[in-house]
């Protein structure tokens, strides 16, 4: 197509027959349109024949996209998206199998209590039948996820500095991560809108108001955030909003510049305490009417 | 019905006449010696074909896929057809997109975003003969339109609208005239309908480019 003949194809700087380095072109190239490139790539002598194009390209594609999506996956933030998803999923099994124990465990045994520590202590018992065994034994299970899944907390509390130094310091290491995952990344994250951030967790609620149906979510995850659960019902809504905004802040600083920015810290406790000083007036604005 | 192109057959299934094609299994589906079921439920395409729309296939087409996914789809029509480049923006799926490549000569993986034809121009050849696109993203008729210039004259689209990409809340009819409207900007559609049961608030749409 000779009217495209300005554009240049992924295999225009590469030697001819060889797919070294090719992985650059494909990942960052570019064309305003595109070509006829089997064909120009045998005027250009990169390939003998339209099936040796093909089979250069393939393999060109294969190993290109293999190496840019183990890059993408193995990113730290993605890592932390696994390891907090993780740890939810240890803390819940943990906690379905302590209470299937605590049924079992009560017909055999008549000091047991539930939860994770009662399985713990249930653990270390010696059994006195090959049926208490295996109580027993489930009762080490539930132990060892209980264990698993704070030493993935323990993890996560020592990454997630690393990869958002300002959204940990302002949300602290798991609601971090957590918010990291809900958004799929931290450059997700960092590009989504505060609105957006405040409800995350709670898509549900969400969209059950978009559809018409009650009234819009005022936070989602971040409700677990103290700034937003220890503010009183009436002023949660402003509190879940200035976090949020500043949440998205520190995730835009930390995706794209990861340096620690301390003034945005002190801009959200001086709001905070001016949404928090509403409850004291009107205390003392309701001790004045009386 | 328009024929099936040579590649894909009916054979029969657990008792049910249903699509197939020939290459590795992919993704457990039942096999009929060298033949394995394409499941019309997990593909929208294949939902297409299953739903007698008015897809002109003859097998050997050259095709950009756009929204590959894990490659359940992409590997059926790498399997009749010519050269196909399948596009993936998420990394997650390309990881078996990947795979499903490595035993297809002719199918070329790219982790690329759809909305960006220019970062991909460089790579899929111009006139291709058809242009399959099922993503699930809003501005799904921009897309198509986008992307167009990969097509000869007369090129074939096949684009799976997934009404709730565009809008939740709205109506999905309201949805898919707008898209119709849209496309044919660049296209002159030749049938659409919906592609229930197979995939609910979902709209086929087949169209030549102009």
């Amino acid at each position: 197509m000779t009217e495209h003949a300005t554009e240049r194809g992924w295999f225009a700087d590469l030697d001819p027959g060889s797919v070294d380095g090719a992985r650059a072109a494909i990942d960052d190239g570019s064309a305003a349109e595109p070509a006829d490139w089997p064909q120009r790539a045998i005027e250009s002598g990169f390939a003998d024949s339209e099936a040796d194009y093909y089979e250069l390209l393939q393999e060109a594609t294969v190993a290109a996209t293999r190496a840019t999506v183990v890059d993408r996956e193995q990113a730290d933030d993605k890592q932390l998206l696994h390891a907090v998803r993780a740890m939810d999923d240890a803390d819940r099994t943990a906690n379905e199998l302590a209470e299937r124990l605590a049924e079992w465990a009560g017909t055999l045994f008549d000091d047991v209590g539930t939860g994770v520590d009662a399985a713990r202590q249930l653990a270390e018992r010696e059994p006195a039948s090959p049926l208490e065994a295996r109580v027993i034994s489930l009762a080490g299970r539930v132990d060892d996820l209980a264990t698993e899944a704070d030493e993935l907390r323990t993890f996560i509390e020592r990454q997630a500095p690393e990869v958002a130094p300002n959204l940990c310091e302002m949300a602290g290491a798991v609601l971090a991560a957590r918010l990291i995952a809900l958004a799929g990344g931290l450059e997700g994250l960092a590009k989504k809108p505060s609105g957006t951030v405040q409800v995350l967790g709670a898509e549900d609620a969400l969209f059950a108001h978009l559809a018409g149906r009650g009234s819009s979510p005022k936070h989602g995850i971040i409700y677990t955030h103290e700034y937003v659960s220890g503010t009183r019902p009436e002023d949660r809504g402003s509190a879940s909003r200035a976090l949020a905004g500043k949440l998205s802040i520190a995730a835009r600083i930390d995706h794209y510049s990861g340096k620690r920015r301390p003034e945005i810290h002190a801009e959200l406790d001086d709001r905070m305490s001016t949404i928090r000083a509403r409850a004291k007036d009107d205390d003392a604005s309701a001790e004045g009417d009386q | 019905m328009s024929g099936l192109p040579d590649g894909i057959e009916r054979r029969e299934f657990d008792g049910h006449e249903r699509l197939s094609t020939r290459g590795e299994p992919v993704y457990g589906e039942p096999t009929d010696g060298e033949w394995r079921c394409w499941d019309a439920g997990r593909s929208k395409l294949g939902a297409m074909l299953e739903t007698g729309m008015d897809v002109d296939l003859s097998g050997g087409e050259s095709v950009l896929y756009l929204g590959a996914a894990s490659g359940t789809t992409v590997s059926h029509v790498a399997d009749f057809a010519g050269p196909t480049y399948a596009i993936e923006f998420a990394p997650r799926p390309v990881r078996d997109l990947i795979g499903v490549a490595e035993d297809r000569s002719n199918l070329f993986p790219l982790l690329k975003d759809a909305r960006k034809p220019e970062t991909y121009a460089h790579i899929v050849e111009a006139d291709l003969d058809l242009l399959v696109q099922d993503v699930a993203t809003r501005g799904q008729a921009a897309v198509a339109v986008n992307n167009a210039q990969f097509l000869a004259d007369e090129g074939q689209l096949c684009l799976a609208v997934k009404a709730r990409s565009e809008d939740v809340t709205a109506d999905p009819e309201t949805v898919f005239e707008e898209v119709r409207e849209e496309v044919a900007a660049a296209y002159e559609i030749v049938d659409s309908r919906r592609l229930e049961p197979f995939h609910d608030d979902h709209l086929g749409i087949v169209a030549r480019k102009r």
